[in-house]
Parts: structure tokens; C-alpha cells; sequence
């Protein structure tokens, strides 16, 4: 697998402005890009669905206040389950809680894939060999595995050991990008500058590696992002989730058990999963187009690189 | 030669973080489950399955974490897995029953799905631009985030509409006598096709992806041109120059991926009910059948390091780049 990355070439001075510079990287990356916008737009009606559900499905959606199995009509959009739930309204209520799953053990592991990858390169000895060794052995244990059977022993089912178990098994590739990356950022200059002028050690990772690496650390949040939608998504349909949670996840393990294809709710099944797709899409679609604004390489033909061309270092790194 | 004792050396601590893992897990969390299983599974099997259970978990004998651990380690070393409480059996011979079953549908599946993509992907970065390279990215970006199972449900309710007698589970039919006889090849193989073709739409966009996006790369090369500017056929270099050294990150990362096959068995043989090793796993979990969830999670997780290692092998055969020195 071929993971390519940016990293900004120090031209003015470092600091402040980097981070800035960081953030508008980001945001060009966004608007430029078609695949970004596409991803963006669907992540924005996610989120809306997920702030205000209330106003956007004004049924309830756990109550089994309707008749069972109702084809789609004007009252039921998608229908009603086989208890008599409303199926437009759960699709709705379901993004509060899968948005949080993502954006939550998303961020935690780009978090932990953060100390310890960038610790690791930055503390170097033993330090690195150490928080190495860990990252590398959870890299290799097959993950999805290693979910069930820590799950199967602890079955309280929440979303806390979810999300946390989400966490411990799927910030390791992470960790290895970033800290490759911060590695290859040890010997440059302005980091020896800022050493030279006596910073301290939390101000040079917090001020000068960590803005510096801005699009990777991006890259490696939008990948554990999508792949936790889908693991947490499958948990949840294989039973190992809060039955009583509203999620797409657990809309799908109910429709399953309500055998919903074969009495021809449809939509029971065909709206959750849809929903699920599209979500881990938006996630997908932003980290392909960050992958291609970096690599001039896998952009199209056409394409004026001039824009791109002056302030950009690019580096293929083979992270097999 | 010190690059390849070091590898062998964090495969054996991995080895050994595994069985650890195992050996923890049911001991650390909270509420007991080995208790719990204990009270379960009282009466329902024989006395001596029970106290073999006690016996390995300490319950009664009162020997210390440390004589069981030493106990857990000999017995894995000699294969002695405990007996399954679900099957009744040995925990050894439920899973030679499971692992063949599962090696054919997701080993064969795999293989064909790397097969497939890596030539997807080879004609859709020469035709840079044309209708395979426009369509198929975009396609297999959002293939490749759809979430395997849904892809299975919707393949279980089409062809329910379509065929409905045509097989939706199980490995073969019930009461259909396993051998090889023509009838019996051709009952397993229509129970395949589904689970198979959903493993296939959803794992070859990651083969056309990769494999599209390093030959675009290689076909950037110099002796990319030197070849065109030979007047070389088409075809030669895109074959034998720039596919034959694009394939090595493929080439390792298929070595890997067979490694996953066992891994990647849980939803598939849970949807389709398939008893293959990821059924075994998960109606060891449900069940709280632990002796069995330790064997194939160690199973799995072995594959998985045998495969990295080849993987690593393959690398080091094909690509003299990565030889170091000494």
C-alpha cells in the first residue's frame, strides 16, 4: 500500500503561522477538490441529522406505538418494523449515536496513534524500542478478532468499552505513519533551531512537529474514522452492541432478527446499511482527495499544477 | 541474516503476547466469565468435561496464576487444547472440521479478488484517463466503505426474490452426504456463490486501487520511456516493464492477506451461516464456550504471522532493493 503524504517546506519563519498555514492548507484541500466537497457536503446532512433529529422526524422512534410490518405511506416514509417502530425515524435518530462512535473513537485513536508515534520518534531509545514494540504486536494481532473475544469476555454492552475497545485495536497503523513521519522530521533545521533557541521540549511537539504534520495526522483520523463506522457498524449487527441503542448498526441486527427481507421490509434493511455506506464514503472520499492534492501524480491529467507547485514537498512513503 | 533474526524474534514475542492475551483476558475482567460459564455449562455436560475445565482455569484445585499460566503454555505446546463445551468434542478436531471449509471459500475467494483487481488495475492506469480509469476509482472508493454484511443482506434478499430456492446457508445442504461425488461438489459450490461473490465486491477494490496508483507511479519512470523510445509493443511494457515492478507492494500485501483469510471468516460465515472457522469463533463467544474462543483466536492470530513472515520473504526473493547488507 502506498501511503503519500505532505509535508510543508519550512520557508518562512516557523511558529504561529504554521499551524494557521496548516489549517488553510486544509480548507484549500476541501474546496479544490470535488471528491472533498462530496465528502464534506455528506458529512455536513449527517451531522444535521444528528444535532436536530428531533425537528427532521417528529415521531418517536422507540415507540412501538404502530402497526407491525406497514409498508411505506405517507405517515410511515420507510415503514414500520416488525414491533411497530417507525423506520424513517430511526434512520434519522440513528446518526446521533454512529456519528458519536466515529468522530469519538476517531479522535482518540488518531489521539493515542499521536503519543505514541510521535513519542516514540521524539524520545527516541529505549522509549522508541518500547512504545514500538507495543504498537507493532497490536498491528499484527488480526483486529476484528481480538474485538469480539475482548468483548466476548466483557459483555456489559455500552458504548464506552466500544468505543474504548475501538481505540486500543485500531490505533496502531496510525501510529507507525506518524511516527515514520516524525522521524523523518528529527534532523531538519527549524526543529534544531527551535532546540538551539532553548524551547522547551512540550513547545517544540506541540508548536513545531505536530502543526508540521497537520495533513497526516488529518489522513490518519479520516482512515480510523472509516474504519470504525464499518467495525462498530458489524459489532453491532453481530449482537455484540446495546440492543436498545439507536443506531444504524443495531437498526440492521434488529432487522436481521425481525427478519425483515423476508416479510419485504425492505427499507428496514436496504436504509441503515445505505446510511452506514454513505457515511464511511464521506470519511473515504476526503482522505482519497487529501491523498490526491498531495501527489501530483494521481491527479488528473488536466489539472493546472502550477497552484500546487512551489510551497509543497512531497514524499511517497511505502508503509507496507 | 541479523534483519532476519530480529523479525523471527518479534514474532515470537508476538507469539508469546498472544497466548498471554489468551490467558489473561478471561481472568482480568470484571464479574468472573469463567464463573459464570461454569454455572452454565453445570449439568449439561459430562462431569469430566466440567472438572478438565476447573482444572484449567484453577477454580477448584486453588493453584496459583503463575502453576496455570506454566500449565496454559505446556499445554498449548503440545497441542492440547481442552475440550469444547458447545461441541462436545475436542477443541482440536472442531477445528480441523472448520478450517478446511473456510480455506476454500475465503482462500479461493481472495485469490481471485487479488487476480482480478491487480488486472483491473493494470489496464485502467494504461489507459490513464479512459472510461476504466474514470469509472472505477471513484466506484470502488465508495465500494470499499460499504460495510461487508449489508452488501451480503442485499445479495441474500435478491436472490431470494429472484431464485428463492436457490441456497442462502450453510456449507451444504442438510442431509446431503459429504463426499466426492459430482452431486455433492456442485451442492457446495452453489452454497459458495453468494458468501464468495460478496467477499469479492467488497476486497477488489482495494487490489485495483493500490495496484492502479503504483503503476501510475512506475509508468512515470525512465525506463518507462527508454522502453517506448525502443519502439517496444505496448503490451510488453505494460506486462513485463512496468506491471512486473509495480506488483511488489501487491505481490507482499497478497502474502498478507491470505493470512486474514482466517480472520476475515467471522461475518461472512455468520451470515451465510457458513461452518467454517469464524462461525466456530463466534458461537464459542455467544456461548461462552472459552476453550475453543483461545484456540482459534491463537489459530488466527498464528496465520496471520506465518503469512507476514512469507510476505517478508517474498519481498526480499523478488526485490533486491530491500536486501541489507550484512
Amino acid at each position: 500500500m502506498v501511503a503519500l503524504q505532505i509535508t510543508a517546506e519550512p520557508a518562512a519563519g516557523p511558529g504561529p503561522t504554521s499551524s494557521e498555514r496548516a489549517a488553510g492548507r486544509v480548507w484549500r484541500a476541501v474546496r479544490s477538490n470535488k471528491k472533498a466537497l462530496a465528502g464534506a457536503v455528506i458529512l455536513l446532512v449527517f451531522a444535521i441529522m444528528a444535532v436536530i433529529p428531533g425537528l427532521i422526524a417528529r415521531d418517536n422512534p422507540q415507540a412501538f406505538s404502530y402497526g407491525r410490518s406497514l409498508g411505506p405511506s405517507a405517515q410511515h416514509w420507510f415503514g414500520t418494523t416488525a414491533s411497530g417502530q417507525d423506520i424513517y425515524s430511526q434512520v434519522i435518530w440513528g446518526a446521533r449515536e454512529t456519528l458519536i462512535i466515529a468522530l469519538v473513537s476517531g479522535l482518540l485513536s488518531t489521539v493515542l496513534s499521536m503519543i505514541m508515534g510521535i513519542g516514540a520518534a521524539y524520545l527516541g531509545g529505549w522509549w522508541d524500542h518500547g512504545l514500538n514494540l507495543v504498537t507493532d504486536i497490536l498491528l499484527v494481532i488480526p483486529t476484528f478478532p481480538l474485538l469480539i473475544v475482548i468483548i466476548a469476555y466483557y459483555p456489559h454492552s455500552s458504548l464506552i468499552p466500544l468505543i474504548g475497545v475501538l481505540v486500543i485495536t485500531g490505533y496502531s497503523y496510525g501510529a507507525r505513519q506518524l511516527r515514520a513521519e516524525a522521524l523523518s522530521l528529527r534532523g531538519r533545521d527549524f526543529l534544531e533551531a527551535a532546540r538551539v533557541r532553548g524551547e522547551r521540549r512540550t513547545y517544540i511537539i506541540f508548536a513545531e512537529i505536530i502543526p508540521s504534520m497537520t495533513s497526516l495526522i488529518v489522513a490518519v483520523f479520516l482512515g480510523t474514522a472509516v474504519y470504525n463506522v464499518i467495525a462498530a457498524a458489524t459489532l453491532q449487527f453481530i449482537g455484540f452492541g446495546d440492543p436498545n441503542s439507536l443506531s444504524w448498526g443495531t437498526m440492521l441486527y434488529w432487522a436481521e432478527n425481525g427478519e425483515a427481507l423476508q416479510t419485504g421490509q425492505y427499507l428496514w434493511a436496504i436504509a441503515p446499511g445505505l446510511c452506514i455506506a454513505l457515511l464511511g464514503a464521506a470519511f473515504a472520499l476526503l482522505n482519497y482527495a487529501f491523498d490526491e492534492v498531495g501527489n501530483p501524480a494521481l491527479q488528473r491529467v488536466k489539472v493546472r499544477r502550477d497552484r500546487y507547485a512551489a510551497p509543497w514537498r512531497i514524499r511517497a512513503n511505502r508503509a507496507s | 541474516m541479523r534483519h532476519a533474526l530480529r523479525r523471527l524474534g518479534f514474532f515470537a514475542i508476538t507469539l508469546w503476547a498472544c497466548l498471554t492475551l489468551n490467558f489473561i483476558l478471561p481472568r482480568l475482567m470484571p464479574g468472573s466469565p469463567i464463573l459464570d460459564m461454569m454455572a452454565k455449562y453445570r449439568g449439561h455436560v459430562t462431569p469430566r468435561a466440567l472438572h478438565a475445565i476447573e482444572a484449567a482455569f484453577g477454580i477448584e484445585t486453588h493453584t496459583s496464576l503463575f502453576v496455570q499460566y506454566w500449565q496454559y503454555l505446556g499445554n498449548t505446546a503440545t497441542g492440547n487444547f481442552g475440550i469444547s463445551l458447545t461441541q462436545s468434542e475436542p477443541v482440536s478436531q472442531v477445528i480441523t472440521g472448520a478450517v478446511w471449509w473456510t480455506l476454500g471459500l475465503i482462500g479461493v475467494t481472495t485469490v481471485l479478488a487479488f487476480v482480478l483487481g491487480t488486472l483491473i488495475g493494470i489496464l485502467g492506469a494504461w489507459r490513464r484517463g479512459g472510461w476504466l480509469d474514470g469509472i472505477l476509482p471513484p466506484v470502488f472508493v465508495i465500494a470499499t466503505s460499504i460495510p461487508f454484511f449489508w452488501i451480503g443482506m442485499l445479495l441474500i434478499l435478491l436472490v431470494g426474490k429472484i431464485h428463492p430456492s436457490f441456497p442462502t446457508s450453510g456449507a451444504y445442504s442438510y442431509g446431503a452426504t459429504p463426499g466426492l461425488s459430482w452431486p455433492f461438489i456442485t451442492d457446495v459450490l452453489q452454497h459458495a456463490l453468494l458468501p464468495g461473490l460478496a467477499i469479492l465486491i467488497t476486497s477488489i477494490g482495494g487490489w485495483i486501487l493500490t495496484m492502479r496508483n503504483t503503476m501510475v507511479t512506475v509508468l512515470a519512470e525512465d525506463y518507462i520511456r527508454m522502453a517506448r523510445a525502443k519502439g517496444l509493443p505496448g503490451w510488453r511494457i505494460m506486462l513485463d516493464y512496468a506491471a512486473r515492478n509495480a506488483m511488489l507492494p501487491n505481490l507482499s500485501g497478497f502474502a498478507m492477506s491470505l493470512g486474514f483469510v482466517l480472520s476475515g471468516a467471522i461475518v461472512v460465515e455468520y451470515l451465510f451461516s457458513y461452518q467454517g472457522v469464524g462461525y466456530y469463533l463466534l458461537q464459542a463467544v455467544v456461548n461462552q464456550d472459552y476453550a475453543l474462543v483461545q484456540a482459534l483466536f491463537l489459530l488466527i492470530t498464528v496465520a496471520v504471522l506465518v503469512a507476514i513472515l512469507a510476505a517478508d520473504l517474498l519481498t526480499a526473493v523478488l526485490d533486491p532493493r530491500t536486501r541489507t547488507g550484512g
